[in-house]
């Protein structure tokens, strides 16, 4: 039997605040989206106070004083750097990773002896809680599904110090039984909903119903989960990520924006990010959009929606050839006397750098330019984000308003914990 | 044409007697970080350690899985804040020595909300 291992960071956002705050241990924390609109991660004491994920702010001001707890503006900057210190460690502990989000990974075990799982998945999340400072719960079964259940056991029962191997029918199903079906990896609002009117309740109801039925309701996507969780796996090891089809860049002002000059900085500064983006991912877009809209939310204000899409002739991963193409697009889709909550850049058709088509109309000298790109983000690698940018580009950082950040601990020198003498 | 001829003088030129030797050049953070995932850097603010030559505005290279010895410089968090101490381990309690003769050492002991967050491994000081 082959074994695959997940990697899960505890309340991740909230983990990587308390290892500078110690003594916010055993506070209630919670961290706030981009903005500081809603509840992104919770402590297990805001959890247990009933705020779920997702609630705006305001709806539970009344909570946060009450329960004296900790919030946090989402402080990205630390978070993906604490990330990177978790899946290097992965990394190093086993012969493949699959990188699935900030707090999350498959470890590939094929080849560890089934009596070395155990702890070899404590000692993992001991040391990474040990050397980085985060809790992590490491799930060990046959497929990625049931890695997934093993992982939330270790939340639940402390005893099992952050690694569970899960693997015999007769656990599999004890587990099951206790697990809501809702909550299997996989099984989304829509099937939940179904499963509900079914009678569906518990993950084990699910894997006792007969497979024919699965593939009659939940297509072959519900039937993949209901083998996984028998044990058969049917979600493959990706060790290397698959291409991406599109690049988004967008954000929610902190402010409302009513004039053109405003819009062109947030567009230009989304446009250099996606540029960025595509060379990091050596892929050339071919079709670039650009979106502005109203805050959709007030009734009082008049509303609009605006995107506007544009062909390359050549795809591109060049930040001034979009950048002049995204303002222009700006321009037919900007109307004075609306106020814009939010604007965003998009590209797709997206092809791999080697294989674009050139084209004998073409007014660029691509290979300077890819020069010229690849200087700019050399230096930008080495001296800072945004040391090179077009004069038209903000920060990203720029156009949301987090009023509680903590510090960049990790990312900037002037930031850097302090310690008293 | 004489840009060609200065080219090829170059390029005809004797090999380097040490291209046989070249080495990776030395990389400071190589040396210091020796665990990068669990190295963290601070800055000091204070005196009560100058006696052990840590002065107000140093760097610390910290790692904070390093097991804490008897003696070691540690940075602990007591009832609250980051401070950084010589730590002696006394059995049921734990000692908090300064290295400036004003100040006393702190005593620790179930009562104090108090961990070693990690332990100092090098001291940056500009000079």
């Amino acid at each position: 039997m082959a074994f695959i291992g997940l990697c899960d960071c505890n309340n991740f956002f909230v983990s990587c605040e308390r290892v500078f705050r110690p003594d916010l241990e055993r506070r209630p924390v919670m961290v706030l989206s981009n903005n500081d609109g809603c509840v992104v991660a919770r402590s297990n004491e805001v959890k247990a106070l009933g705020i779920k994920m997702g609630t705006p702010l305001f709806q539970v001001r009344d909570l946060v004083k009450k329960h004296n707890i900790a919030v946090f503006s989402s402080n990205y900057q630390l978070y993906g750097d604490m990330s990177h210190r978790v899946m290097n460690i992965l990394r190093k502990a086993a012969p493949s990773i699959e990188v699935y989000s900030i707090d999350e990974a498959f470890l590939n075990l094929d080849e560890m002896p089934m009596d070395k799982l155990q702890p070899f998945a404590r000692d993992l999340s001991a040391r990474i809680r040990r050397e980085v400072g985060i809790p992590v719960s490491i799930g060990v079964s046959p497929t990625k599904t049931l890695a997934k259940i093993a992982s939330k056991l270790c939340k639940q029962y402390p005893a099992l110090k952050g690694g569970c191997l899960m693997y015999r029918t007769q656990d599999v199903e004890k587990v099951l039984a206790t697990f809501p079906a809702g909550d299997i990896w996989g099984i989304g609002r829509k099937s939940n909903a179904k499963l509900h009117s079914m009678g569906v309740e518990s993950a084990l109801d699910f894997y006792n119903l007969p497979p024919a039925e699965v593939y009659r309701t939940f297509t072959v996507t519900g039937l993949r989960t209901w083998k996984e969780l028998h044990g058969e796996p049917c979600i493959g090891f990706e060790d290397v990520q698959p291409d991406r089809q599109t690049v988004c860049i967008s954000r929610s002002f902190a402010k409302e924006m009513t004039t053109l000059e405003e819009l062109d900085a947030a567009v230009s500064t989304f446009t250099g990010k996606v540029a960025e983006k595509l060379r990091a991912a050596k892929q050339c877009a071919q079709q670039m959009s650009v979106f502005i809209l109203t805050n959709r939310f007030r009734e009082d204000a008049p509303q609009n929606f605006q995107m506007k899409t544009t062909l390359f002739e050549v795809a591109t991963d060049d930040t001034l050839e979009m950048s002049e193409r995204a303002a222009q697009m700006l321009r037919q889709i900007f109307r004075r006397g609306f106020a814009y909550k939010k604007a965003g850049v998009m590209v797709t058709k997206l092809t791999p750098k080697r294989g674009v088509q050139q084209s004998f109309m073409d007014t660029l000298d691509r290979d300077r330019r890819a020069q010229l790109m690849d200087a700019i983000d050399a230096i930008n690698r080495t001296e800072g984000n945004y040391t090179v940018r077009l004069a038209s580009q903000g920060e990203m950082d720029q156009f949301s308003a987090r009023t509680m950040t903590s510090r960049k601990f990790t990312t900037s020198w002037d930031e850097i914990m302090e310690v008293k003498l | 044409m004489s840009d060609k001829s200065e080219l090829a003088v170059v390029h005809a030129g004797f090999p380097s007697p040490a291209e046989d030797f070249m080495d990776v050049a030395l990389d400071l953070n190589k040396e210091l970080v020796k665990n990068p995932s669990s190295t963290f850097f601070a800055r000091v603010k204070g005196v009560s350690m100058i006696e052990d030559g840590v002065g107000d505005g140093d760097m610390l290279i910290i790692d904070k899985s390093a097991e804490p010895t008897d003696g070691c410089l540690a940075v602990c968090f007591v009832d609250g804040e980051f401070t950084l101490k010589r730590y002696r381990n006394m059995g049921d309690y734990a000692l908090l020595m300064p290295a400036n003769k004003d100040f006393k050492p702190i005593r620790v002991d179930a009562d104090n909300q108090f961990a070693i967050w990690g332990v100092v491994k090098y001291l940056v000081k500009k000079v």
